[in-house]
């Protein structure tokens, strides 16, 4: 395919599973987050605020070092999952997915609170008075008009899943095939002798993965903002 | 019949309003910073009142008492806002067909067809809220509001944002509601222009307490009310029918029952009930009748008092037959023509200083 070799394949997919099975997974609770942080004052939201924040200013390797301290095998939350729903994380995709998740969740959570203090709640409160319910008005009023920050957040945090590296390797190691994405195959090659021409491949792959990623967010950003009326660029 | 008895503290503004009152449309009236838009959003719901009662045609929206408290999507009000708030992201149709949408078969009385006929809307269906004009987009505003099925429509200060040819289409558009939906219609403005044309119950609004109620012309000329009214757009309501055109110099003559006025020309037939609205300050006096003199409109009153305040104002108030009028002339005019209470004296308006605003369908 396009003239990658099987594991060059079975890399990018795993990569790309790995970012998109992440960004599905944590968008939901980004726009709750958002939500909140954006619409409602309440004891301690300086606190949630820096918490959601923290992965953006922590070592990644103290991330990994923490999800594998409480996801890990023997770890409170770890165990719990794995007793009650069978769900492991420790040194599986699924615990790369998580690392991802967590990584770039602020920058998710970032782009979607903004686009969201941006919508007058006047428009809300029309809505209300012509017969809407707190919820519709939400589905139907605040979530497309927050869509720009939506569609930004999620390719940036899918982005920056992409190129997640010292979280998911203290996490969930380096493991062929199950958690070896693309940054980490990379560095992998850097370490063997001969393996340079092997990593400029992956390299050169993981630069166009970036570029794509991104000028779709453009685009979709565009798109979003005319299907809003707004004509302003 | 709107029923309004509330309380609230509003930072160190305190709302104490009372008032109720049954009209095709009800003027809101006061100020800015009287409390009208507080008043507003308390009778859809948008702010709770501390105390007191809300009720439209006997059913309760709040009552502190009894714990009833509607959230706004089942108050069925059809806010319009000062500025329309399309919402953007939807074309004129969709906006329309909002709150329409929420509302069971059974609870809908007024049809999209209708309304996008009433408002001209034909043209605007597809179009985004970008690019409306102000008084398009103040029409969609209204017509979305009415396809919700309100039980009472809401307007606060819809004209604000227009400039003097959108209000007066606007206005226009209001009256072809209220004649042909029969929908009640409270109507928020601080504009003596706007609430003389179209209210017929008017209540005054001023720091937040309800300082007066009822008919327009009489409340309105009132000039114990004039700190409140406003000193500047003083003037009086007159009801009057039409009873000639002259087509060659486009002018109207209506009549009311201290004489006959000459307006310009009119868009309405004869016999039908139209209310003019005369600016105290383009009403002159003189103690004879004038002659060669370009006024159209000289007619013979009485004066029944006068504010003479401190400035060098003096509002004068009329009577001319049985109905009440305004002159505001200088404290220099007043001293060198003598004018006293009880004098009888000839009361001058120009025809010209009739606008579209301050003439409209009664």
């Amino acid at each position: 395919m396009l003239g990658l070799s099987p594991d060059e394949v079975g890399i990018l997919a795993l990569s790309l599973r790995v970012a998109l099975v992440s960004v599905i997974c944590s968008l939901p609770l980004a726009v709750l987050v958002a939500y909140g942080l954006a619409r409602f004052s309440f004891p301690g939201k300086t606190l949630v605020d820096a918490i959601v924040h923290l992965p953006l200013v922590l070592p990644p390797v103290v991330v990994g070092f923490a999800l594998l301290v409480l996801f890990g095998k023997h770890g409170p939350i770890g165990s719990a999952l794995n007793e009650w729903f069978g769900i492991v994380f420790a040194f599986r995709w699924t615990g790369a997915a998580l690392a991802s998740a967590l990584m770039g969740f602020p920058l998710m959570v970032r782009a979607i609170r903004l686009s969201l203090e941006a919508i007058d709640q006047r428009l809300e409160v029309a809505a209300r008075t012509l017969g809407g319910s707190r919820l519709w008005v939400f589905a139907s009023i605040t979530l497309p008009l927050a869509l720009p920050g939506i569609i930004t957040g999620t390719l940036l945090s899918f982005a920056r899943g992409l190129g997640e590296f010292g979280a998911t390797i203290t996490f969930v190691s380096n493991i062929p095939g199950e958690t070896q994405t693309l940054p980490l195959a990379i560095y992998t090659f850097t370490q063997v002798p001969g393996g340079d021409a092997q990593a400029l491949r992956l390299s050169i792959i993981a630069v166009v993965l970036s570029i794509v990623a991104l000028a779709t967010s453009e685009w979709l950003t565009r798109r979003s903002e005319r299907m809003q009326g707004d004509d302003r660029r | 019949m709107i029923d309004v008895d509330l309380d609230q503290q509003l930072g160190a503004f305190h709302l104490a309003v009372k008032f109720s009152a049954d009209a095709p449309i009800v003027g809101l009236f006061g100020r800015s910073g009287a409390g009208k838009t507080s008043v507003v959003n308390a009778i859809a719901g948008i702010a709770r009142p501390a105390r007191g009662h809300i009720r439209i045609n006997d059913v309760s929206l709040f009552d502190a008492a009894k714990g009833i408290d509607l959230p706004p999507e089942e108050r069925r009000i059809g806010y319009v806002f000062q500025d329309a708030l399309l919402f953007p992201h939807m074309d004129v149709r969709s906006n329309l067909l909002y709150g329409q949408r929420l509302r069971s078969s059974a609870d809908r009385f007024v049809e999209e067809a209708r309304v996008v006929e009433l408002l001209g809307l034909g043209e605007l269906l597809h179009r985004k809220p970008n690019t409306l004009s102000g008084g398009e987009k103040q029409r969609v505003a209204i017509g979305r509001a009415l396809l919700a099925q309100p039980r009472i429509l809401l307007m606060d200060e819809p004209l604000a944002a227009l400039d003097i040819p959108r209000k007066t289409e606007i206005l226009d558009y209001i009256e072809r509601l209220r004649d042909e939906l029969s929908m009640p219609i409270v109507y928020v403005s601080h504009s003596v222009a706007e609430i003389s044309r179209l209210a017929d119950t008017v209540v005054v609004l001023s720091d937040g307490k309800c300082i007066a109620v009822g008919e327009v012309d009489e409340v309105m000329g009132r000039l114990d009310l004039r700190p409140a009214t406003g000193r500047y757009e003083a003037g009086s309501l007159l009801e009057t029918k039409v009873v000639a055109h002259d087509l060659d110099d486009q002018l109207t003559t209506l009549a009311f029952d201290g004489g006959e006025l000459i307006v310009p020309r009119l868009e309405a037939a004869i016999g039908e009930r139209v209310r003019a609205r005369i600016r105290a300050r383009d009403v002159s006096l003189a103690t004879q009748r004038p002659a060669g003199i370009s006024i159209l409109n000289v007619l013979p009153g009485c004066i029944t008092a006068m504010d003479m305040g401190a400035g060098p104002i003096v509002d004068v108030q009329l009577a001319v037959g049985s109905t009440t009028l305004n002159a505001r002339i200088t404290r220099r005019s007043l001293q060198h023509l003598g004018i006293h209470v009880g004098q009888n004296v000839y009361v001058l308006v120009k025809a010209v200083s009739f606008d579209q605003r301050s003439v409209g369908y009664a």
